[in-house]
């Protein structure tokens, strides 16, 4: 297995001088998950914002198969195969469900068959595709999130927190969706605050805290340790397993 | 010689009273970060509701109550900064623009009630006959004249030791703190509505006083004197001096009233004779050019700002550049 | 009253036509853009210049459409009018706005839009001097409609109603149906996202630009051809078209063009009852009401 997606020594902020991410250090393997966990204001969505070229990024860079992405304008990612899926505000709510869906697909050639096989995908998505997107559930939302995100086929997703504020068993179905796209040769990088069940799916966890390096490595041992275990799985904030 | 020197007086009071115009937009504009669109209705309430107060009685006219000058002048100031609450409880609480808009609506409201509402205002011919502050008592013009700008300086000194003493105190700090980031500021238990509606209408009264020493040096206003370009003038003094610098403001107000009457002079007097019908809109554009050049080149002014020299604006515009709604 | 109100409708389908570009520039780059209005200035002229170009060079262009008084040329005219004002408004943000965008804050902006808008105003006296012109020297005889209320309408009025409606009815076509009103729509909604979905900022900030100053043009058109042509035609829209956009909501296009009928329609009637020289403020008034009842407009999205 080799690195799809690396990050070396970062710094990337959203006021100059004033880096929130210092000196990152980060690899995805292919059609692997890898989680990142920490605290809130850790900088896990400045990460990947600065990844998807929404954050200036000072110093570092980012490299995709090889090639230097740092710093790329926004709309390009697409084109790369990276796709992202932000934590909050990821859909268009005044667009209606079709229409969100035939933006992110505008540049795809086979755009007709490519909406039905993610309205298979996603069926409640296909029963609804008439309404407005701000009318969805929770869960749908994500659902659409996920879908424009998939639409283009990335090679790479970058997931920020795609299970926040959805019920247990909703959530849980995000995560194993999100697994089962590692199947299919997509590589993911997924930030979560649901650390147990998010570490129970992944293959690789990193930790990062006021914007650097904590701890890395695979998932399963991470879950195991006792350190670990203290800080980010015993409190109350986990409780969700 | 004589002339030479009435005309220098004449020449200054005329920058003076617009200093102090500029001293108000800079508490405004400099200080709060408050856009005013309108600064020549807040200008014209002062001049007309001390011209109301404080001038002679007319046949078929309302007003000419021959208040003292300083009560008439103290009812112009209050009448400016009525308008000024007004429009500010209204638009402060919302978008930045709105009061931009709002203000500049005030200046075409007002205008329109001062060229129509002729049993108020005089309509378009205006109203005259104000009676000149200590005229009688002193008598000689010159003399008048140069007494009249010592007035004007005083009262120039006195809004601008006044507004050092303001913008130096915890009350400027808090203004300039929710000018840079309004967030910060409530967090820190500001409340930034009330303090930016306290500096519109401060600043507005500011323009309100320079108004009624304009009445009381021409003894006459018209909607002639109230034409929008005043509002681009006191602008272009404000960006050349310097906004959020006292000193930059009434440098600004001397050069560009300096460059602009030097202007019209030389337009008129070499310019060709079919050309004289276009030199008002020369001068417009002068002084449209100045603001923009200004802001593409200069923004901070002659005389920056020294306190914070803005860090923080120029550093949150990185946050917006991809306007992050995430 | 009937007459107020026709003509009312008429000026309303003008200021929404200004107002739909002003709304989508003032949501989409986040200032009030008092330069914006001269847009409808420069339109007026420019279809002026090439109407006596093209009439100039073919003559059997000149001939009104009777009862029109448009003509062939002018509405050639009109259609490169469109095109060079759109033009103008993206040579304009290119020159001046988007450079303060890069270094200042959102008032500065403002700001330099009032220096823009003094600049332009004042070229075009300086080009095609103070005094009104006309597109036809034709008398437009007015067709009476009915005397009892007495109702004058001028053939020109009912063009320029339809031909308001139909551009307005165009643009609503394109938001709703193609891909790149979607993508319009998604950039006036969420900025970020719509970049990571693939939608090039810069590209939509130009074409809101071409697509305002475009319709703008028309607006100007339509006004001088039912009055008359002057360099302060921009600026007298001013208030109103901000006052559209503000009853409709920054933001929304369909906001700007209820706005704008709205406006147009309210000072229509207001003048039946306050003499003339009020009609200025109207807008003004029309503000005030919508701040203090419903401050985020008709269809505003609540901006904070
Ligand atoms: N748009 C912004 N402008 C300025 N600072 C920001 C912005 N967004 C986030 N920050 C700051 O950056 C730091 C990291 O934030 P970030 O959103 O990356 O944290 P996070 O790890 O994703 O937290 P959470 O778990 O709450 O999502 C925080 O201190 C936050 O205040
Ligand atoms: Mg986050």
């Amino acid at each position: 297995m080799t690195a799809l997606l690396t990050i070396a020594a970062l710094e990337a902020g959203y006021v100059r001088d004033l880096p929130i991410l210092r000196q990152v250090n980060l690899s995805v393997m292919r059609a692997s998950l890898t989680v990142i966990i920490g605290p809130n204001g850790a900088g896990k969505s400045t990460l990947i914002k600065a990844i998807a070229g929404l954050v200036p990024v000072s110093a570092g860079t980012v490299t995709l198969d090889g090639a230097d992405i740092t710093g790329i304008r926004p709309d390009q990612m697409g084109a790369l195969g990276l796709a992202y899926v932000p934590q909050t505000d990821n859909i268009f709510r005044h667009l209606t469900i079709r229409e969100n869906l035939a933006l992110v697909l505008r540049r795809v050639p086979d755009r007709t068959t490519r909406l039905d096989e993610l309205y298979a995908l996603f069926p409640p998505l296909a029963a609804k595709q008439a309404d407005r997107a701000g009318s969805l559930s929770g869960g749908q939302r994500q659902m659409l999130a996920v879908a424009m995100a998939l639409s283009g086929r990335p090679r790479v997703m970058l997931m920020d927190e795609p299970s926040a504020g959805l019920s247990p068993k909703i959530a849980a179905e995000v995560l194993d969706l999100t697994r089962s796209l590692t199947a299919q040769g997509v590589t993911v990088l997924l930030v979560e605050q649901n650390v147990k069940q998010a570490l129970r799916v992944a293959d690789h966890c990193y930790i990062l805290a006021e914007g650097r390096n904590q701890l890395d490595g695979p998932a399963a041992a991470i879950l195991s340790d006792p350190m670990v275990a203290e800080i980010y799985l015993g409190g109350k904030r986990v409780g969700a397993a | 010689m004589i002339g030479l020197i009435s005309y220098l007086a004449f020449f200054a009071t005329m920058a003076g009273i617009l200093a102090i115009v500029v001293l108000g937009l800079n508490l405004q504009w400099g200080y709060t970060g408050l856009f005013n669109g309108g600064v020549v209705a807040f200008f014209g309430a002062g001049a007309y509701g001390t011209m109301i107060l404080g001038g002679r009685p007319e046949p078929g006219q309302f007003g000419g109550f021959e208040w003292p000058f300083l009560f008439a002048l103290a009812g112009g100031v209050l009448l400016a900064g009525a308008i000024a609450w007004i429009v500010g409880i209204l638009t402060l609480r919302l978008r930045h623009d709105y009061l931009a808009i709002a203000t500049f609506g005030v200046a075409v409201a007002f205008e329109s009630i001062a060229r129509n509402a002729e049993w108020l205002t005089g309509g378009a011919k205006g109203l005259r006959g104000f009676p000149r502050p200590l005229e009688a008592a002193i008598g000689n013009t010159f003399v008048y004249g140069l007494c009249f700008l010592a007035m004007v300086m005083a009262v120039l000194a006195a809004v601008y030791w006044a507004l050092q003493r303001l913008v130096q105190s915890p009350y400027g700090r808090a203004l300039r703190a929710i000018r840079e980031d309004e967030v910060a500021a409530r967090s820190l238990g500001k409340n930034p509505t009330r303090l930016r509606l306290q500096s519109f209408v401060i600043g507005s009264m500011i323009m309100g006083v320079a108004g009624g020493l304009y009445v009381a040096f021409y003894a006459f206003v018209s909607p002639q004197d109230l034409a929008p370009i005043l509002t681009f003038q006191v602008w272009a003094m404000l960006i050349v001096g310097g906004a959020g610098n006292n000193r930059g403001a009434v440098l600004g107000a001397f050069l560009i009233w300096g460059a602009w009457t030097g202007s019209g002079f030389a337009l008129s007097k070499f310019a060709p004779a079919a050309m004289q019908l276009y030199t008002g809109p020369i001068q417009y554009i002068l002084i449209g050019t100045v603001i923009v050049v200004m802001l593409l080149w200069r923004p901070q002014g002659l005389l920056p700002e020294r306190i914070t020299q803005r860090f923080t604006k120029t550093a949150s515009k990185v946050g917006t550049t991809s306007k992050g709604a995430f | 009253m009937i007459q107020s109100l026709v003509d009312g409708i008429l000026t309303g389908a003008i200021i929404s036509l200004g107002a739909i570009g002003l709304t989508l520039v003032m949501h989409m780059l986040r200032f009030a853009n008092f330069a914006y209005a001269e847009l409808l200035a420069i339109g007026a002229y420019a279809a002026l210049v090439f109407d006596v170009l093209f009439s100039g060079l073919v003559p059997v262009l000149d001939t009104a459409f009777a009862p029109l008084t448009l003509s062939g040329a002018l509405a050639l005219a009109t259609i490169i009018a469109m095109v060079i004002t759109g033009a103008s408004a993206v040579a304009i943000d290119w020159l001046v706005f988007r450079r303060i965008r890069a270094k200042a804050d959102a008032l500065s902006m403002v700001f330099a839009s009032f220096g823009v808008a003094l600049i332009v105003r004042n070229v075009l006296v300086l080009i095609f001097g103070h005094s009104a012109q006309l597109y036809s020297n034709d008398i437009a005889f007015a067709i009476v409609v009915s005397r009892d209320p007495l109702l004058l309408i001028k053939p020109d009025q009912v063009f320029v109603l339809g031909a308001a409606l139909a551009l307005m009815t165009g643009f609503h076509l394109i938001l709703t149906r193609t891909t790149f009103g979607f993508a319009l729509r998604a950039v006036a909604e969420n900025p970020a996202l719509a970049q990571v979905s693939g939608v090039r900022l810069s590209t939509m900030i130009t074409a809101v630009w071409m697509i305002g100053g475009g319709l703008s043009a028309a607006a100007g058109v339509f006004y001088a051809l039912t009055n008359q042509i002057t360099p302060v035609l921009g600026h007298n829209f001013l208030l109103p078209v901000f006052a559209a956009t503000i009853v409709g909501g920054i933001g929304s296009v369909h906001g700007a063009v209820l706005g704008g009928f709205i406006v147009g329609i309210a000072s229509g009637l207001a003048l039946m009852v306050l003499p003339s020289g009020y009609a200025p403020a109207m807008p003004f008034v029309i503000i005030l009401a919508v701040l203090l009842v419903r401050p985020n407009g008709l269809f505003g999205r609540d901006e904070s």
